[in-house]
């Protein structure tokens, strides 16, 4: 690779991130601005940073009890999806030659062909008689509907791992479920992270699954309050791109430390 | 051994039955329900097909499907073409790769539905001012408030948040072609055009065929896009077919109807993924 750097297409590619980084400048110079200083000039750096947007937007949309509630759902959507989704994977990739594991196989898998919300309107009806119209239903269904895709993935990563480890195992007499808390799962981990990113995200940003599951304000996500108060917003943009800034910076800050790795389990999960 | 696969059926079990109770039921409650006139409460009675003969007759209904799939399909191939752009040419021998990587993959990790209202702000302040200062009085109004361009507002936001995961696709898939390969090329004195019809892209082929399926399936389910940037209007110049099931379901007293609206919308869209597929899959045998 002795050849030379291609100039031209690196500014191409530089004035194309600007396609990007622009909306998101935006919105970080609109939420520091007075709505006097936006009639002047929408794109220009605000002569003193209006911090108050933050705190009002704070108060109105009770931001700090909607980051909780999402962080509540995504910490514990992660956690319990890796712990169930790996283990119902590990049984059906070893079993794979007995008809009933392929045929579960191939269950969870074409599942994913049957997008949300052609059975919203059943699963809305079966949660709230169920009571788990609630940000415990939430995750519950979450982790069961990660299930079409996690298995997907799991299977096609377990089936690569010599089965020599769990024999040995089982000779010095451990039982299928010790080996594999303790053989198998650790050796999970490149794809326990894809799996985490993939669904962290997923948890983090879904708007309609809380849209129509949650029926208490209280419960309400970070996307769903700022759909919430889109009508409040209306009068006051500033106010607004200070919620919204707020509503994505926790997602960013985390992507501006852990970039490579986010980048790299998405790759995995979507070559498979 | 028996033991053992005794312990394969306790970890597998709980997860097929919580899957059929909150996925299957669903499905089959979908379908029965389609053959009644429930409104979502209330008493109901079977009557056979007359929702599916209705729906055929219903013109909102055909307005969403134009609708979805006009945005569908004009935002998979553009997607497609953007991302694989973008990708030959971080793949190329450029500066400052990582950054500008990182920086085209950010509105992957955004929530759409915030994108959207962003978005939204642009389209209804910025570019209006920036038209209205260069002249071009052709875009000094909303284009969201415009019923025969707000689709091509929709469009936009689709593809500049999908643009972000199928460059990273393509980019894994372009990484997997040996250098040699373009070296070999190059000393034969094929061209650029050239070696790209006839050594990236085939290569790539199974890339293509992923991100195709993938973005149209994803397109086809539009919802948050639409909820921020015109709410399915005006009118109903954008109403997706997700956010007609949405409304008319919970709101519209049309429980039923939506359901069967439902299975129509589940039997395209596997039709069009097993469809898009084969037709993909033997391209990329021919080539």
């Amino acid at each position: 690779m002795s050849r030379k750097i291609n100039w031209p297409l690196t500014i191409l590619l530089i004035i194309c991130s600007l396609f990007i980084l622009f909306p998101l400048y935006l919105t970080v110079v609109t939420a520091l601005k007075t709505p006097e200083e936006m009639g002047k000039s929408l794109l220009t750096l605000p002569n003193s940073f209006h911090w108050q947007n933050f705190v009002e937007a704070v108060r109105l949309t009770n931001f700090f009890h909607s980051f909780r509630n999402s962080a509540i759902v995504t910490v514990f959507t992660v956690v319990f999806t890796l712990l169930t989704n790996s283990m119902v994977a590990y049984a059906i990739a070893r079993n794979m030659h007995r008809k009933f594991f392929k045929t579960l196989y191939y269950y969870f898998v074409s599942a994913m062909f049957v997008p949300f919300p052609i059975i919203m309107l059943p699963v809305v009806k079966e949660t709230s008689f169920l009571g788990l119209n609630n940000m415990a239903g939430l995750i519950f269904l979450y982790i069961v509907y990660g299930l079409a895709f996690n298995i997907f993935i799991y299977v096609g990563y377990i089936k690569s791992i010599p089965y020599s480890l769990e024999e040995a195992a089982y000779v010095d007499g451990a039982s299928t479920w010790k080996v594999f808390w303790k053989v198998i799962f650790p050796l999970l981990a490149p794809i326990n992270a894809t799996v985490g990113i993939l669904t962290c995200l997923w948890a983090w940003n879904d708007f309609l699954l809380p849209l129509v599951i949650l029926s208490n304000r209280d419960a309400m996500t970070l996307p769903l309050v700022q759909y919430v108060f889109q009508s409040q917003f209306t009068t006051n943009y500033n106010l607004a791109f200070a919620s919204y800034l707020m509503a994505l910076s926790p997602m960013i800050i985390v992507y501006l430390f852990a970039q490579k790795w986010i980048i790299s389990g998405v790759t995995r999960g979507a070559v498979k | 051994m028996n033991k053992n696969s005794k312990a394969f059926y306790w970890m597998a079990l709980p997860a097929l039955c919580l899957f059929f109770i909150f996925h299957t039921i669903p499905v089959i409650q979908g379908i029965i329900y389609s053959f009644t006139n429930y409104k979502g409460y209330g008493d109901y009675q079977f009557i056979g097909l007359k929702n599916y003969i209705n729906l055929f007759q219903d013109d909102r209904v055909f307005a969403s499907y134009g609708f979805t799939f006009k945005f569908a399909i004009i935002s998979t191939i553009l997607v497609n073409i953007i991302s694989l752009m973008i990708a030959l040419g971080l793949n190329a021998k450029i500066k400052f790769r990582n950054t500008l990587r990182g920086i085209f993959f950010i509105p992957n990790i955004l929530s759409i539905l915030i994108v959207g209202y962003i978005f939204n702000y642009i389209f209804a302040f910025f570019v209006p001012q920036i038209a209205q200062k260069a002249g071009v009085t052709s875009l000094t109004e909303n284009i969201l408030g415009n019923p025969d361009l707000a689709w091509i507002g929709v469009v936009i936001v689709a593809v500049w948040q999908a643009v972000a995961f199928n460059t990273i696709l393509y980019l894994a898939g372009l990484q997997t072609i040996p250098g040699d390969l373009y070296e070999a090329a190059n000393l034969d004195g094929a061209g650029r055009w050239h070696t790209f019809r006839h050594i990236t892209f085939p290569l790539i082929a199974s890339f293509f065929t992923i991100n195709m399926v993938l973005a149209m399936k994803n397109f086809l389910m539009v919802f948050d896009h639409i909820i921020a940037l015109t709410g399915g209007g005006p009118g109903q110049a954008t109403e997706a077919i997700s956010l007609l099931i949405y409304r008319g379901g919970f709101q519209g007293g049309e429980f039923a109807y939506q359901a069967a609206n439902s299975v129509v919308y589940f039997i395209i869209i596997v039709a069009i993924s097993v469809f898009q597929i084969k037709i993909l899959q033997k391209r990329e045998v021919d080539m």
